[in-house]
């Protein structure tokens, strides 16, 4: 699988409306995916909300059902043939990941329960211990919540301050801004690597580069990211990367966060409990080595296992490929979409992938979803758990169709079909 | 267009959305409540001016999809003029109806407001067609807190 540390995947104007010939059996990959076959209120089920949760092959099935059917144990401490299968399996699966992400060592690699808790994972961990009164969090202007809230919690409790950088009218972060927020009071940078309500991808390995002529570590925020483009987060120098099971076709409740050795063996537990211990004791306790210390408690064995499984299915493919064949996709999308009068894109950054979040001049964002769920197509409306965004682009919701390797061209023509349906009711 | 979508999105409902009725703000209002729903970023504002116990005057303002618009302005014209006892009834019509709590609704009573029915077949939906009534509830008990649908 080919590496493209950090790289973006371009949004091409195409001259006509065809798709361009890149060799993909989207239709064979399709079948890997057992709910995409099937039809709601007798409509064939076009599933355009990716974005949100993502569908699992069946490798990923089989591995959960497996795992329940045959080789379910506690993991770590049991002295019995199934609990050292089980062991097995969970320690695979953080070795998969470790090399997923081009980590160095899988003791880097943290199972949590997704991209939001890996952020509150490290907002409360090295923010109460390295923030102080008067410190500087940086953010962007386009995060969603989970990389807002965390920070806005530790700069109450800390007396530290929240900065943001700010986007352009194409949802493209200000580079020039952010290098001019940056100061002596700055203490730490947590971005988004994919926006998403918009799509845009930021260029993180440059913010991370800037970021540490001072010193200041940085987060990178993955749960958008990661299933879309290859990640390695050696080459991005990123000092944390967090990103979300379910968005990359594995199982829901389970997520990593990766962390640079040197940040994590300094940094406090988050939880306390089982595992994360070397010795308990009423007068002292005393903590695990890195990763165990932060993984209190028996973990999410299955979604582990489920993750590796999907991490498997993405690597046989290649993330290079899906990746090209997705800006294709989206290329098609953009453009069949824009050519709608009346449809406004929110989001056009020039490096973006996936996602097309779309306003329909006066038309709510909620009646445009509830008509085309009439026609079979899955789609948000709402604000994206992004209302900053919302804000800045002065609308009260968008409709975001995002979009996946399973989805193709038939896909985005249904989708144009059921906005005229939009149009018709509201005439 | 399926025949859930068309009743959902009938003319009377279309026509409330896009010419609301009494909607705008109301100065010297005696009562006034605000409500969101987080989920849309529907939002709602209901003013009232009460004489004894009649509702003289009502009016709304705020943004939301055509169905929480089209409510709203239905609300205002089913009430204008009717006294609180009267709103509050039909309040609870309107929600029985919405949520098919099976407890008994009155059609006749709500008049024209029967052609939300159709909003039971879209679960997703009913806060939208209760928001401005809920809104409503809070500006007659008036204890001042913002109503959200969550």
């Amino acid at each position: 699988m080919s590496r493209v540390g950090g790289s973006f995947v371009a949004m091409k104007k195409k001259p006509v409306r065809e798709m361009k010939k890149i060799s993909f059996d989207v239709e064979k990959y399709r079948r890997d995916f057992p709910l995409l076959n099937q039809k709601v209120y007798g409509k064939q089920l076009v599933y355009l909300d990716n974005a949100a949760t993502t569908q699992k092959p069946q490798a990923v099935i089989d591995a959960v059902t497996r795992y329940y059917s045959a080789e379910n144990a506690n993991i770590h401490r049991g002295i019995h043939y199934l609990s050292q299968k089980a062991t097995d399996a969970y320690d695979e699966s953080r070795d998969k990941i470790q090399h997923f992400l081009g980590a160095r060592d899988w003791r880097e690699i943290i199972f949590v329960r997704g991209a939001t808790e890996g952020i509150n994972l490290v907002a409360q961990s090295y923010g109460r211990k390295f923030l102080k009164e008067g410190d500087e969090v940086i953010i962007s202007a386009m995060e969603h919540h989970s990389n807002i809230v965390p920070w806005q919690i530790l700069c109450e409790e800390t007396g530290a301050r929240l900065r943001v950088v700010p986007i352009n009218d194409r949802g493209e972060l200000l580079l020039g801004e952010y290098e001019k927020l940056l100061n002596k009071r700055t203490r730490f940078v947590s971005i988004t690597q994919m926006s998403n309500a918009l799509g845009t991808i930021n260029p993180v390995k440059r913010m991370i580069e800037i970021a540490h002529r001072t010193g200041v570590p940085v987060l990178v925020d993955g749960a958008q990211s990661a299933p879309h483009l290859a990640v390695d987060v050696q080459d991005l120098d990123c000092d944390f990367f967090v990103f979300s099971g379910h968005k990359i076709y594995g199982p829901t409740g389970i997520g990593v966060l990766y962390g640079k050795a040197e940040w994590l063996e300094r940094m406090p537990p988050y939880q306390g409990g089982g595992d994360m211990i070397s010795r308990v004791s009423f007068e002292k306790t005393l903590y695990n080595k890195i990763p165990f210390k932060f993984e209190a408690g028996t973990p999410h064995i299955e979604g582990v296992i489920g993750l590796g499984a999907a991490i498997d299915y993405l690597t046989k493919i290649g993330l290079g490929k899906i990746a090209a064949y997705e800006a294709e996709l989206l290329a098609y999308a953009a453009e069949k979409l824009s050519s709608i009068p009346g449809l406004r894109l929110i989001g056009t950054a020039k490096e973006k992938a996936s996602i097309v979040s779309f306003v329909l001049g006066e038309i709510h964002a909620h009646d445009i979803g509830t008509i085309l769920d009439q026609q079979g197509i899955a789609i948000r409306a709402g604000h994206h758990c992004a209302m900053p965004v919302m804000e800045r682009f002065q609308v009260p919701a968008t409709a975001r169709a995002s979009l996946a390797f399973y989805n193709r061209k038939e896909d985005i023509d249904t989708l144009e079909r059921g906005i005229s349906k939009v149009f018709e009711v509201f005439k | 267009m399926t025949s859930e979508l068309k009743e959902l999105y009938q003319e009377l409902i279309l026509d409330h959305s896009k010419s609301p009725r009494n909607f705008h703000a109301m100065k010297g209002a005696h009562r006034k409540a605000e409500g969101y729903n987080p989920l849309c970023g529907d939002r709602i504002t209901v003013y009232l001016q009460l004489d004894g116990g009649v509702i003289k005057d009502i009016s709304f303002e705020g943004s939301g999809c055509a169905i929480s618009k089209a409510s709203s302005s239905m609300m205002t014209a089913s009430l204008k003029g009717r006294t609180v006892a009267e709103a509050r009834d039909f309040f609870e019509n309107f929600h029985n109806m919405l949520t098919g709590r099976g407890k008994s609704v009155d059609k006749e009573k709500l008049g024209k407001l029967v052609v939300f029915q159709g909003i039971s077949e879209f679960p997703v939906r009913v806060k939208c067609a209760t928001l401005a009534w809920h809104t409503l509830h809070a500006a007659l008990e008036s204890d001042g807190q913002t109503v959200s649908t969550e």
